[in-house]
């Protein structure tokens, strides 16, 4: 038999210490629901989601009750709608926003992505649609979400899809600065967009991926804190062994639940995606493991290598406990889904130009900060193409999504409720980018060698 | 298919009987059972067999909640699959 501490961490870990599973994200392709008429072409779309993902939820909820492990989100992928955009002759895109909404309450998900384009290089018709449409989209649906693709390492940085993105951002915090400017909590920008994500805002499910797949991420900031708070006299050698270790325990859960689904469901497993994705709630957070490394609060210098250290050792832990890794694979830093990051930004402890360095090195990017109303779409964009340049350059995926906090200034709070949380609006630097912005063009791909 | 029952709390005359006697009125087999003192909290951990079991894991879940309001220890009940995935390579 396994031996008592080990088998009283596991209990603890899930009892005490928020160990979940986050999301199984069912990727699934709509190529064949290609039609130039996009009322046939939406149902083929609500048909196919609905045939393929009938049984998600409920299975999603059979495994949690039967293995112990919470499984927080049950959600879907999909291929880019802008693809299936492209074949329409119609400029009312936003009838595929309708028809994942409809067919995500059909099947019981809370979260279905892929309202998305990829314009690393350029735009097609299909892309210029549908980010025209991404605000209306996003104000009359709840659980779709949106996603665009403005550059690559291969591909350089598109600025005139940059350009758009910053007014698309602030139309659709405007149309929907009734409920809190929830519509751009459901929106983010990507440079190096992976194609196999199964954590919303950005899921998408690319075009080099199987008809179907089951995507499995794991969570479990909780977990890794309880391991560093008796780790008192841990140098930090000794401190990255105990987060690989505690990565590698947290994963195998992971993996357990996505080859279950997977069998289950009788669909491929595609990916676990290695990250430690915090929630609101307490003990849930990863500016609390940074804390418990050693820094009086998240945001002072020695955040970003206490992060850097931390996004190494859950990927080299995670890597050896699944089979398959993919997605975005590292530590999360969304601003108001973090109970220590909210404290951290409102103490003023936490800044953006913090933030921005901090996403070097970790998974993603500006991920759920809330910035003053008043702020442009020029600045906007600008923030959106320094994270560009950060990812591109690195060969990383980064990504922004702020909330525009429509009527708001910096020191105000948003307050979106569940996972998505709440936080203050943060001071943005309003110097104007703004001739740089509307230069337009596309800045070249970097050099792979003379790295320096 | 097998799980792991765990309870912890303060040593008392008869948790050993309360807890298999749980199991035997649902027809779960009890394979092995050890039992510590860990930091002072008294820890027993139960292998058992649900193959013939009357109740799923999560409705175990629940009579193992109401039993342990009624005597004051924390007991849980988990699939072997997980315990084996995290602690063996």
């Amino acid at each position: 038999m396994i031996n008592t501490h080990d088998i009283i961490e596991t209990v603890n870990m899930i009892d005490n210490e928020n160990l979940d599973v986050r999301t199984i994200t069912m990727g699934i392709s709509l190529l064949s629901c290609i039609d130039e008429d996009i009322d046939k072409a939406c149902t083929k779309v609500y048909d196919k989601i609905c045939r393929y993902a009938k049984d998600l939820v409920k299975t999603g909820e059979n495994i949690s009750s039967e293995y112990g492990i919470p499984i927080i989100h049950k959600r879907i992928s999909v291929t880019p709608i802008a693809m299936l955009a492209s074949a329409c002759q119609t400029q009312k895109i936003v009838k595929f926003a309708l028809a994942l909404e409809k067919a995500s309450q059909s099947v019981g998900v809370n979260f279905i992505g892929g309202y998305s384009a990829l314009v690393q290089k350029g735009f097609s018709d299909g892309d210029y649609a549908l980010m025209e449409s991404i605000p209306e989209a996003l104000s009359i649906t709840d659980h779709v979400c949106a996603s665009v693709n403005v550059g690559s390492t291969k591909a350089g940085i598109n600025m005139d899809a940059v350009k758009m993105m910053g007014s698309i951002i602030k139309k659709t915090a405007e149309l929907t600065a009734d409920r809190d400017c929830i519509g751009a909590a459901k929106l983010v920008v990507f440079c190096n967009a992976p194609e196999d994500n199964p954590f919303m805002a950005g899921a998408m499910h690319g075009v080099g991926e199987p008809d179907c797949e089951i995507n499995v991420g794991v969570s479990g900031p909780g977990v890794v804190r309880a391991a560093l708070t008796k780790c008192e006299n841990y140098n930090l050698s000794e401190i990255a062994e105990v987060i690989k270790k505690t990565a590698f325990k947290i994963t195998r859960t992971g993996q357990l639940v996505a080859q279950e689904a997977s069998r289950r469901l009788g669909v491929p497993f595609g990916i676990v995606d290695l990250s430690l994705a915090p929630t609101p709630a307490v003990g849930d957070s990863v500016a609390h493991i940074l804390e418990e490394m050693g820094l009086e609060e998240c945001g002072c210098f020695g955040t970003t290598a206490a992060l850097a250290l931390l996004n190494d050792a859950v990927k080299k832990g995670g890597v050896m406990a699944s089979s398959h890794v993919g997605g975005l694979s590292g530590a999360f830093i969304p601003v108001t889904e973090d109970a220590g990051m909210i404290s951290a930004a409102r103490s003023g402890c936490l800044t953006l130009n913090k933030l921005e360095a901090m996403t070097a090195v970790c998974s993603v990017g500006l991920d759920m900060i809330n910035i003053p109303g008043d702020t442009t779409p020029e600045v906007i964009s600008a923030i959106i193409a320094d994270e560009a340049a950060i990812g591109m350059v690195n060969s990383k995926t980064t990504a922004v999504r702020v909330i525009p906090a429509i009527g708001k200034h910096a020191g105000d709070e948003l307050s979106f409720g569940g996972l998505l949380g709440e936080g203050p609006v943060m001071a943005v630097n309003t110097k104007s980018p703004y001739k740089f912005i509307h230069r337009g063009g596309r800045i070249p791909a970097p050099l792979q060698s003379l790295k320096n | 298919m097998r799980a792991f029952i765990t309870v912890l709390g303060k040593d008392t005359v008869g948790i050993l009987a309360k807890v298999s006697t749980a199991c035997a009125e649902e027809n779960i087999s009890i394979l092995e059972v050890t039992q510590s003192v860990l930091q002072d909290i008294f820890v027993m951990i139960m292998l058992v067999d649900m193959d013939n079991a009357t109740k799923t894991i999560s409705q175990m879940q629940e009579k193992f909640d109401v039993l342990g309001e009624k005597t004051n220890l924390k007991i849980h009940i988990m699939h072997e699959d997980i315990f084996n995935s995290m602690h063996r390579i």
